[in-house]
């Protein structure tokens, strides 16, 4: 399968997508461009349930014994430092309402510099780095903020299709309040010339929607002699604690 | 305020989200089990579920503080009860949870795999109480088969014969 004509699937998909004027936010389970999603996607439409007591709505509450310090800093796990360039990562976790999500646990994992994952099955001949693991853990404060030091991961190559090379990505995992608007999704770097080519990160159908995967690069952040400041806010979706009352109120 | 698209969880997650005791949620009470299949059939062995069981006045926080020496999570000892399970799939797509029977009807489960964009929710229904908004005909895919008293079989099939229901909340 070559580069080009996955393309063209991922061009033809996105106009179909604009064409049928509804707005979908996340990633389409069936988007045959990202090869594995053949098979582990379901044909069925999914089942509404509006039972206001579902145990959905609820979630696992974590404390802040539940990190330690460093977790959220990746570049200090390891006797020496790592290779690549330090990056600092920050932004709010926030519900559709806008309000923050307290004290929730947000997880982090990521290739290093040179885009090798410090996993067994990831296979690419790129060097792993004895002082890089390239996972994290933080819990948001009580503005939903969370933060994480690291170095920004590299590119690799996977076997979707020939010439195939993920843009540099961070995996996100974040709770809210309640079970069913848990995310995993991935944050990625402005101005990355892998993206028309990407198959996962043009699972998301909507261009708008696609930009709001992007850090913003904020010199702000940036640390006099240290390290790169990025800044990437998460709205989690899904009916959240306390939302259907505050509606009924307003 | 628009939400951050879903992008799936990948390959790599496993050195970073399963953790040691993921999956005993709670000892000494049941145990869930079964296989994650795709539309082929064939097993999915890089699927990681995750589980919730709220009970009244809220489980104790799962606490997820990592132990410096073992790396064994120290707030999961199997004394307290913690409602949320995560297990990932082995080579032959088999999980395992060792939990309680809460006295809810049914065991929420959210499924996460490479090759899936967005995570699919689904519950394990412990007694036939099944949600009347799921269709009559396909209820079965979401009751687990009690094997032998407190052993609860639940397969997912994530496409095809026998798809499991999956579930949205409005
Ligand atoms: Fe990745």
């Amino acid at each position: 399968m070559t580069q080009e004509r996955i393309s063209a699937q991922i061009a033809e998909l996105h106009e179909a997508y604009l064409r049928e004027g509804l707005t979908r936010h996340h990633s389409a389970r069936d988007f045959a461009p990202y090869r594995s999603s053949a098979l582990r996607h379901p044909k069925q439409p999914l089942v509404t349930l509006d039972d206001p007591e579902a145990a959905e709505l609820t979630g696992p509450v974590f404390g802040v014994s539940d990190v330690t310090a460093l977790d959220n800093d990746l570049t200090r796990q390891h006797v020496g430092e790592p290779l690549g360039e330090r990056i600092t990562v920050t932004g709010r976790v926030l519900d559709r309402a806008g309000r923050p999500v307290r004290g929730q646990l947000v997880e982090v994992w990521q290739a290093n510099a040179s885009g090798r994952y410090a996993h067994q099955r990831d296979d690419h001949p790129a060097p792993l780095d004895p002082n890089f693991t390239g996972v994290g853990r933080c819990l948001t404060d009580d503005e939903g903020r969370y933060a994480f030091t690291t170095i920004k991961p590299g590119a690799y190559p996977w076997r979707n299709h020939r010439n195939a090379w993920r843009p540099a990505h961070i995996h996100f995992s974040l709770f809210g309040t309640a079970f069913a608007q848990r995310l995993v999704t991935q944050m990625y770097f402005p101005n990355d010339p892998l993206f028309p080519f990407d198959p996962i990160y043009n699972a998301v159908l909507d261009p708008k929607a696609r930009e709001r995967l992007i850090a913003s690069y904020d010199h702000d952040l940036s640390v006099p002699e240290w390290s790169l400041g990025y800044r990437w806010d998460i709205v989690l979706d899904g009916p959240s604690a306390g939302l259907f009352e505050q509606e009924e109120h307003e | 305020m628009n939400p951050t698209p879903s992008q799936t969880v990948g390959p790599f997650y496993g050195y970073a989200l399963p953790f040691p005791g993921g999956g005993d949620v709670a000892l000494g009470g049941i145990v869930l089990h079964g296989y994650v299949y795709d539309g082929a059939g064939e097993p999915v062995p890089d699927a990681l579920l995750e589980t919730w069981q709220p009970t009244p006045g809220g489980p104790l926080p799962g606490s997820m503080r990592r132990d410096p020496v073992t790396g064994a999570i120290a707030g999961r000892h199997g004394v307290d009860f913690t409602g949320w399970g995560r297990v990932s799939t082995d080579a032959s797509g088999r999980w395992v949870l060792r939990t309680a029977d809460t006295g809810l009807p049914y065991i929420s489960i959210c499924v996460f795999a490479r090759g899936l964009g967005h995570h699919l929710y689904t519950r394990a229904y412990l007694r036939d109480e099944v949600d009347a908004r799921i269709p009559p005909g396909r209820r079965s895919t979401v009751l687990a088969a009690e094997e032998r008293p407190g052993v609860y079989r639940f397969d997912i099939r994530l496409q095809g014969e026998g798809e499991t229901v999956f579930l949205e909340f409005g």
